[in-house]
């Protein structure tokens, strides 16, 4: 293969294609072969395959596809519906298994929120955990009667337990003996130990009734919100941008469908303290995805920026980190901007000396066992 | 078309190592580049009959394979999937193993359009015959010798329908031999060319015994299920070859795919049209002569 001609190219060929396959879906069957390939190539490891295959396919793959661009939509698509029928039976499971016990409906969170609601980001969307909030006070309640009914919590060192139980924002992950779904239970969005502190009474006071289902999910507002507090917060970056796709979809939808929206997403977003995740995620879903924002929230959000120096280092660092690398020639500045994010990711939500503690023993669990590839 | 064999071996061996080459298997271009000592030879004979790709294309997988070197572990081979590593490094003595392997992990992982069977297939006179079986049940050796006794291979591995079709996708590959079959089938093919020997696996010894020419040339051609057998190897067992019926053939050959809760209701449709046309057999042998005299015979001779 052909080196391009300067490592800036290969970044901005990235960008050019994942943008352009995310903005007219049917517009990749005109591309040249070996570009198409690389688009495919760049999508799957996005985790944005499915979603392509989904986009396309709802008309029919365009004829000028070449089969085998077809055959691997064809079985993305059919992966992601298999992992959609997975969680919409372990969501009716747990549905039975919290009949009858004194607690409040879950909130189902993130993907299985997307997908009972049906909105537009769900069609191809991968994910692999089934996400649900309850109040704090509940918790012992939800998970004993999950353990109850046949959940077992994932088998964890003796670190990562204590690290759940005291500082994390969920329980360790449950999974039912006869499936694979992991169930993941929250009390809060963000760990206790984070800089912000979005209150959990708040979100799940505006939580909506889901039309046939024992779920709630977040109010509009909030799922956005929470979507790029989970984007800002996130360590796992390599689905970044799928997550900046969510957020772009989500505020899209509501935007149009939702009266009272945009009025309404600025200062909620400073009432639950998530002022600064709320300024990225606008800033580079409108940067990147060109998302539609009114003047006057863009303009509010202001308020949530960082200091200049950092906003500056952010909007360098973030295309690198958000955009798949090239699978043939990855750069050295875009791993780089990814391991300064995931450091940044736990700066905020850990107090320093605990950050130094968790990042050390990681590193001793990383060198002291053989390694994964 | 040019195949991989019409390249000079050093014009092979610097492409591999390079830009990588283009190489169709059945429904799959793969695009496959490795930087290993002593693995060109040996893949450029397994693979001399296969069509070659040009490189502006879309291809099913991007492949590669490099050396790395470990302080415990000695030198090792990293096997990669359009940039993602699936699994541990490798002894560097296996590598034409694990790029064997690493191919079949890429198809039973991105190929859900098909209905994937863990079963071997030949055809005769455009009707084929399907084998599933559990690994260790002798289906890759009776596959090599029918492969050579008149039947065209489809594949030692795969099962491949198209959901709603009875007919077989052929991906003839090499087959790989494990153990006591290796010299099994250096008896009962005395002129075939054996990849080398590769120890220490965790299979066990192996040995690739390449795809007749005619089956790659054929590759295209698919071939509707006319029979299934369950093939059972057993030392000393007296030959047996049952018929079943069609309940019992439907949830064998449902558990023996590799996708059936995947793929869903196009999943079991499929199965379901393949009982309907095919008839279905168990069959018990020791004797590959016997195993192979026995289904000839089921296919009318």
């Amino acid at each position: 293969m052909a080196a391009p001609a300067a490592r800036k190219d290969v970044a901005a060929q990235v960008r050019r294609l994942v943008t352009a396959a995310l903005r007219d879906p049917a517009g990749v069957a005109e591309l040249a072969p070996g570009e198409l390939d690389l688009t495919l190539r760049l999508m799957r490891r996005a985790g944005l395959l499915g979603r392509l295959a989904s986009r396309l396919g709802e008309r029919g793959f365009p004829p000028a596809l070449p089969r085998i661009a077809a055959d691997q939509l064809v079985s993305a698509r059919v992966s992601v519906e298999a992992r959609q029928r997975a969680a919409r039976w372990e969501l009716d499971r747990l549905a039975w298994a919290l009949e009858g016990a004194a607690v409040s409906p879950p909130v189902a969170l993130k993907g299985c929120g997307y997908l009972l609601l049906g909105l537009p980001n769900a069609a191809g969307r991968s994910f692999a955990d089934v996400d649900l909030l309850v109040p704090g006070r509940e918790l012992p309640a939800v998970e004993a009667r999950l353990r109850e009914r046949g959940w077992q919590p994932t088998a964890l060192s003796a670190y990562d337990e204590r690290y759940y139980r005291r500082w994390a924002h969920e329980l360790p992950p449950m999974t039912h003996a006869e499936r694979e779904v992991e169930v993941d239970l929250h009390h809060a969005i963000l760990m206790t130990t984070a800089r912000l502190a979005p209150d959990s009474a708040l979100l799940l006071g505006e939580a909506r009734a889901v039309p046939g289902s024992r779920f709630r999910v977040l109010a509009p507002v909030d799922m956005v919100l929470h979507a790029m507090t989970h984007l800002m917060f996130g360590e796992n970056l390599s689905d970044a941008l799928r997550e900046l796709v969510d957020i772009d979809d989500l505020l899209r939808h509501f935007g149009r469908r939702e009266p009272g929206f945009w009025q309404r997403f600025w200062p909620r977003a400073e009432q639950l303290d998530l002022a600064r995740p709320a300024f990225y995620g606008l800033r580079y879903a409108g940067a990147l995805l060109g998302t539609p924002i009114p003047a006057e929230v863009a303009a509010a959000s202001r308020a949530g920026a960082p200091p200049a120096a950092v906003l500056g280092l952010m909007d360098r660092l973030a295309p690198h980190a958000l955009f798949p690398a090239h699978p043939d020639f990855p750069l050295r500045r875009s791993a780089l901007a990814r391991t300064l994010l995931y450091v940044r990711a736990h700066w905020i939500r850990m107090p320093p000396a605990m950050l130094a503690r968790h990042l050390g023993y990681k590193l001793y669990a990383r060198t002291a066992q053989p390694r994964r590839a | 078309m040019r195949t991989v064999g019409s390249l000079a071996p050093a014009s092979f061996a610097s492409l591999l190592a390079a830009e990588g080459l283009g190489v169709r298997i059945g429904p799959f271009d793969f695009h496959v580049r490795a930087r290993v000592s002593g693995l060109a030879q040996p893949l450029q004979d397994l693979y001399r009959d296969y069509p070659l790709l040009d490189r502006e294309r879309v291809f099913s997988a991007h492949v590669a394979m490099r050396e790395t070197w470990r302080l415990r572990g000695g030198r090792r081979v990293r096997f990669s999937v359009d940039g993602r590593t699936p699994h541990d490094d490798m002894p560097r003595g296996q590598a034409l193993a694990v790029l064997e392997w690493g191919l079949n992990l890429v198809v039973a992982l991105r190929f859900h359009g098909f209905l994937m069977l863990h079963a071997a297939a030949v055809e005769r006179n455009g009707r084929a015959l399907l084998l599933p079986a559990a690994p260790g049940h002798g289906k890759t050796t009776l596959c090599a010798a029918l492969a050579h006794r008149g039947w065209r291979l489809l594949s030692d591995e795969f099962g491949l329908l198209r959901p709603g079709s009875p007919d077989i996708v052929p991906v003839p590959r090499p087959m790989p031999l494990k153990n006591e079959s290796i010299a099994v089938m250096r008896a009962f093919v005395p002129e075939a060319r054996l990849g080398p020997t590769i120890t220490g696996t965790i299979k066990g010894t192996v040995a690739h015994l390449p795809a007749p020419a005619a089956s790659v040339a054929r590759a295209a051609e698919e071939a509707p299920v006319a029979w299934v057998v369950f093939p059972r190897w057993e030392a000393g067992a007296r030959l047996a070859l049952e018929p079943i019926g069609a309940a019992e053939a439907f949830l064998a050959i449902a558990s023996n795919a590799f996708n059936y809760e995947t793929l869903g209701e196009p999943a079991f449709d499929t199965v379901r049209r393949i009982t309907e046309g095919a008839r279905c057999y168990r069959l018990v042998y020791a004797d590959l002569d016997e195993a192979v005299a026995a289904l000839d015979a089921l296919a009318g001779g």
